[in-house]
């Protein structure tokens, strides 16, 4: 038998498909983890780069703390988290805390560089156009700036989500379920066919993250937005009724 | 909300205005100081702050809506001092258009114009009647704008938009930073023409920058010339800024053609009219020849029955009897309307060669005759509107203008 026949052998025997270690269940751990670990890391990064990118304080730290984040190994994270999660509940600190950790981690610097740069990016002029007229801050930051931020700030929301779903696989190697269950088992019990599975799996749902944050970004952006910088062919540039003097 | 049609225009009034920036960020590039402004802007007017870069005109502008706040002094719009108001609330009560017209990218058309409306928490109906009505107002079809982005609009028509935007809640006071500076000179001329068409129905107080002396001119019923360091030079009417400019400063800031300038500041019927020996067709010739060779000007202008002016008849070519046919005249010297400028009229009559233009009302009746010397006497430096009328009257008499017949 070859990889593949092996891995479609796998994929399509009906006991993969049930139980607490079939692919319905590890799929749904996986996508669990994934979601939790992304809220969290929304929750700290992108209220920080919305505000860093709306007052242009604290860019500095923040790019200081995404370098970081992004310099840091999953699996060194996970390794260092261990003893602390363990400490904060023993039996989820040994198994699903610290992979938590590690995705947190690595998901924060997309999100928070795209945010502030996004929103730092806007033009300063429609900013300035909006505090003229009497917006606040706030309104500011929720009706022009992020609107018009949007594609960039969702576009590190999407690396982040493509990133964690890879990342959760590694999980598996310390405890945690998912879809690296698969691969880590698969590789313990030499079973090809169960290892290029999971790693189907995987490939297939940061794949379709990838689409679906995606179509979030096409369907959240506004058809003003559009096309950036190129104007539309159909131009109407009818002469004004007015006629000058 | 406040009834619209309670809100007239604003007072605006500097009151000793100063803004200093440390010497750091000034070096950064700093927005302009500005020094012990004092002026009031009277109600409806529109007031021109024009300068050269960093003379602190758009700061001046700014300190209004409080986008700047200033060092020292009061500035007060209807008699109270700013300071006291929540910034906020002040903005939404002032119109602001800027050059680059920072219209939301991410709203129609509709919607940018219901900003401030929006803000103020109008009921949506009234939000989209407004806006509808602002488009229209600005020239443009709301039908055909309203739910257009504005990436799909011309520079032209964005700043449209944006005026229309500015004037969305009806405000009794509009701060326009350059706001025509972004587009051609053609749609510039329009844009500007039809402002002023606006604003005569309007009649809004507006404070408008620009670093253009000859769009200063144009657009000012009062002018501030102010120079670097944020002093004010001169603050007066544009035709006294032109005729009598206060200090060298102003003087090489309005330019070597200042006079010219001034001249697309007057209108033909700001001058007095030359007289002229008229007759109509088929009068007798002998009496109207008699009456041309007893005037210093040797031409006859021939009328029609409703003395609408046909051309002119040299005195040595009235024929001693018979009657007055037409086909003696020559219609030489351009029409001119008791609207057109001098500079327009100037420019027609060296267009036609000739020394006289006619100056007609709206039927084409004959008003009298404008010289070539009336508008230079105009032009004279010490020339107030007195002045120009008397010089005209003696220049136009004494000379012997070369108008048109054999030419």
């Amino acid at each position: 038998m070859n990889l593949v026949t092996e891995t479609a052998a796998w994929l399509t025997n009906p006991a993969q498909w049930a139980g607490q270690s079939g692919i319905p269940n590890r799929l749904l751990e996986h996508v669990l983890i994934a979601s939790i670990s992304l809220g969290i890391a929304l929750l700290l990064a992108l209220p920080a780069g919305l505000a860093i990118g709306h007052t242009g304080r604290g860019a500095a730290v923040a790019a200081g703390v995404a370098n970081l984040g992004r310099s840091l190994p999953s699996l060194a994270v996970i390794a260092i988290a261990i003893p602390v999660t363990v400490l904060v509940d023993p039996v989820l600190g040994g198994t699903v805390l610290p992979t938590l950790v590690a995705m947190v981690v690595l998901a924060i610097p997309p999100i928070l560089v795209n945010a502030y740069t996004g929103i730092a990016e806007v033009d300063r002029d429609l900013v300035e156009a909006g505090r003229g007229m009497g917006m606040r801050e706030r309104e500011i930051l929720a009706g022009i700036e992020l609107p018009v931020a949007l594609p960039v700030v969702l576009g590190g929301v999407r690396s982040a989500a493509v990133q964690i779903v890879a990342t959760a696989t590694l999980g598996a190697i310390f405890g945690s379920g998912g879809l690296g269950r698969f691969l880590v088992d698969g590789i313990a019990q030499n079973d090809d066919g169960q290892v290029f599975g999971g790693v189907v799996l995987v490939a297939g749902l940061a794949i379709a993250t990838e689409v679906a944050v995606g179509l979030l970004e096409r369907l959240a952006r506004s058809p003003g937005l559009r096309a950036p910088g190129a104007r539309p062919a159909t131009e109407l540039a009818p002469p004004s009724p007015l006629r000058g003097a | 909300m406040p009834d619209q049609a309670a809100r007239g225009a604003a007072i605006v009034e500097y009151q000793h205005v100063s803004k200093s920036y440390a010497t750091a960020r000034a070096a950064r590039g700093a927005p302009g100081a500005v020094n012990d402004l004092s002026l009031t802007v009277p109600a409806g007017k529109i007031c021109v702050l024009v300068g050269p870069s960093g003379c602190g005109k758009t700061t001046s502008l700014k300190m209004v809506n409080r986008l700047i706040e200033p060092t020292s002094g009061r500035i007060l719009i209807d008699g109270a001092d700013i300071a006291g108001r929540d910034a906020t609330e002040l903005r939404r009560e002032i119109g602001y258009v800027i050059q680059q017209v920072g219209l939301f990218p991410h709203q129609t058309i509709g919607a940018n114009v219901a900003v401030v409306p929006r803000l103020l928490g109008w009921p949506a109906a009234r939000q989209r009647e407004r806006a509808e009505e602002l488009l229209a107002l600005v020239g443009l079809d709301p039908a055909l704008y309203r739910d257009r982005y504005p990436a799909q609009l011309s520079g032209g028509e964005r700043q449209r938009v944006g005026v229309a935007r500015a004037l969305a809640a009806d405000p009794p006071l509009m701060l326009m930073d350059e706001p025509f500076g972004a587009v051609d000179p053609i749609v510039r001329e329009r844009l500007q023409n039809e402002f002023l068409r606006l604003q005569a129905e309007l009649a809004k107080t507006i404070l408008f920058v620009t670093h253009d002396i000859d769009e200063a001119i144009k657009m000012g019923d009062l002018v501030a010339v102010m120079q670097v360091g944020g002093h004010l030079e001169q603050f007066a009417p544009p035709a006294e800024i032109l005729a009598a400019p206060a200090s060298e400063f102003v003087a090489d800031f309005v330019g070597a053609d200042r006079g010219l300038k001034r001249l697309s500041l007057t209108r033909v019927s700001e001058l007095a009219l030359h007289p002229v020996v008229t007759a109509r067709v088929g009068d007798p010739a002998e009496g109207a020849r008699a009456r041309t060779l007893a005037d210093p000007f040797p031409y006859l202008l021939l009328l029609d029955a409703s003395d609408r002016p046909i051309g002119w008849i040299s005195q040595g070519h009235i024929p001693a009897t018979g009657a007055l046919a037409a086909s003696l005249a020559t219609p030489m010297s351009p029409l001119l309307d008791r609207r057109t400028t001098l500079k327009d009229a100037l420019s027609m009559m060296l267009d036609a060669d000739v020394q006289t233009g006619i100056v007609v009302d709206r039927t084409g009746r004959l008003r009298g005759v404008l010289t070539v010397e009336a508008i230079a006497a105009a032009l004279r430096p010490s020339a107030d509107p007195e002045v120009i009328a008397s010089a005209t009257a003696a220049g136009g008499a004494s000379a012997a203008p070369q108008s048109g017949a054999d030419a």
